[in-house]
């Protein structure tokens, strides 16, 4: 199924090479859980080939966002989405829509390092082989180690491919996911405190990575450290009791920012 | 601003900022003291002012040590960020304005006795006064946040200038009209530069003030009239 629409084309051919083109745009996005509202009525684009960081204190409604982008909200029962989210210029929630491909283009990373119960090859292989982007063995493999190189894990487990993936170390586990993201050729990659469950030197190999990644893909990044968000991201918006406080710059966000509420946030003052 | 969350962060930020302001208060202090000494030839006095500086160099280590521990351990963000690094800044600055206080007092032997006259101990007496003015209220409106009363104050710098020049001519014509008075009026112009240059310091401050405060940068184009350039090629031909 061809997504882009001539909108879409049009939009592409029209961005400036100085302004990045728009890869998502949530407009007017409202969720509620069973009647209960979440977000309030979110404006907010995702330039192509940047990082996006999602900040703000717990239950602001940054994740649930993050999670409308590639209709995983679907999943959570009495999970009810308004507005509109496009990738591309087009509707994701169009019923049209088929919603594998639509999370092979735009993946997830979870918080917790979630690598299947499976060697550190068929972790990999397993979303290129449900989809059909290999046509034989050696495509397959071709993929599999082209992932892993991406990731940064390549020259750590290349001779223990056929080991569990769920023996590695907790930041190579997180690598291994975010391999088994990219196996599948995403456009955006969604990530949901990707580093919280990691020590310094595993989140500064993932920080690392997400900078190299940024190369290809469009990244959004939900965070509960200031510290990461400015070193990784360029653009921040910073989520408040489920409404979009602020929007712009990292490097504007973390020095001055425009509203009081981010200022505080940022520098420690809430609650 | 709230306070924070972990309120000893609160209590560092506050010892920086109370360093600042003792700081600013020193310098106003051997600002005035040098001038004192100088046109009262007050040896004693201007002794005072070359070990306050002592003073003024290890309040700057210390404010130096606990920024750096702070930003070690806060990491601290947005005003925060502005305020702590701009307190690095300005003890700096406050300190080289200690510096140039005492070089001040340190000229007031070579001065000596000799007469100076009225008119030009009543000039520099002016320029002194312009010059602590603008660093006390640089930082009183630093200390009490007062971001709108700093353009101004900044722009002000340009009466110090123009004072300066005024001296540099004045001095020119003693030397002129006898050569005695060479060794004497060449340290007072020193001194006149000096002050000139606290004047700049006392700017700079302002400037980093503002953007501790604001977050925007003052436009670097500042009116500034230094005549002494022109003055000088102009006499000496």
């Amino acid at each position: 199924m061809n997504m882009l629409t001539d909108a879409a084309v049009e939009q592409k051919l029209h961005s400036t090479s100085n302004e990045a083109a728009i890869k998502m745009r949530g407009k007017d996005v409202t969720v509620h859980y069973n009647g209960k509202q979440a977000l309030f009525g979110v404006n907010l684009d995702v330039p192509e080939q940047q990082v996006t960081a999602l900040i703000g204190p717990s239950g602001c409604g940054k994740s649930t966002f993050l999670r409308s982008l590639n209709r995983m909200n679907d999943t959570i029962e009495g999970c009810r989405v308004g507005g509109e989210i496009t990738l591309d210029g087009d509707d994701v929630y169009d019923p049209r829509i088929d919603v594998v491909e639509l999370r092979a283009r735009v993946g997830m990373v979870f918080q917790k390092p979630n690598p299947f119960p499976k060697s550190i090859y068929e972790n990999v292989a397993y979303g290129p082989r449900i989809h059909g982007i290999a046509r034989n063995k050696s495509e397959l493999d071709q993929i599999v180690e082209s992932s892993l190189e991406k990731a940064a894990l390549w020259s750590e487990v290349k001779d223990r491919l056929n080991e569990p993936g769920t023996g590695l170390s907790g930041g190579q586990q997180q690598r291994l996911c975010i391999a088994r993201a990219i196996a599948v050729s995403p456009e955006v990659i969604l990530m949901d405190e990707p580093c919280s469950a990691l020590d310094p030197i595993a989140t500064a190999k993932v920080e690392e990575l997400i900078d190299e990644l940024r190369e290809n893909y469009t990244i959004v990044i939900v965070t509960h450290s200031m510290q990461q968000a400015a070193r990784v991201s360029q653009r921040t918006a910073m989520f408040h009791l489920g409404y979009l406080v602020e929007e712009g710059a990292t490097d504007k966000m973390f020095t001055n920012p425009d509203d009081k509420r981010t200022q505080d946030y940022i520098t420690g003052r809430f609650g | 601003m709230g306070e924070h969350t972990v309120t000893s962060f609160d209590d560092e930020l506050e010892i920086i900022d109370t360093l600042i302001r003792e700081m600013g208060d020193l310098s106003g202090s051997m600002l005035g003291d040098a001038t004192r000494a100088l046109l009262q030839s007050d040896n004693a006095l201007a002794q005072r002012v070359i070990s306050d500086d002592a003073i003024m160099d290890a309040k700057q280590r210390d404010l130096d040590e606990k920024a750096i521990t702070l930003i070690a351990r806060r990491q601290p963000m947005a005003q925060d960020l502005r305020s702590v690094v701009g307190a690095i800044r300005m003890a700096a600055d406050l300190e080289r304005v200690g510096d140039l206080a005492k070089n001040i007092a340190k000229r007031v032997g070579a001065v000596g006795q000799r007469v100076t006259p009225r008119s030009l101990s009543h000039s520099i007496e002016t320029m002194a006064d312009l010059v602590n003015a603008q660093v006390s209220a640089v930082v009183e409106n630093y200390v009490s946040r007062n971001a709108d009363a700093l353009p101004p104050l900044r722009a002000a710098d340009e009466k110090i200038d123009i004072q300066y020049t005024a001296i540099f001519r004045e001095l020119l014509t003693y030397m002129m009209e006898d050569p005695r008075n060479i060794t004497a009026c060449t340290h007072l112009l020193f001194c006149a530069k000096n002050l000139e240059r606290i004047g700049d310091h006392a700017t700079n401050i302002a400037e980093n003030a503002y953007y501790v405060m604001t977050g925007d940068q003052l436009p670097l184009q500042r009116p500034k009239m230094d005549e002494t350039a022109i003055t000088g090629t102009g006499t000496s031909g």
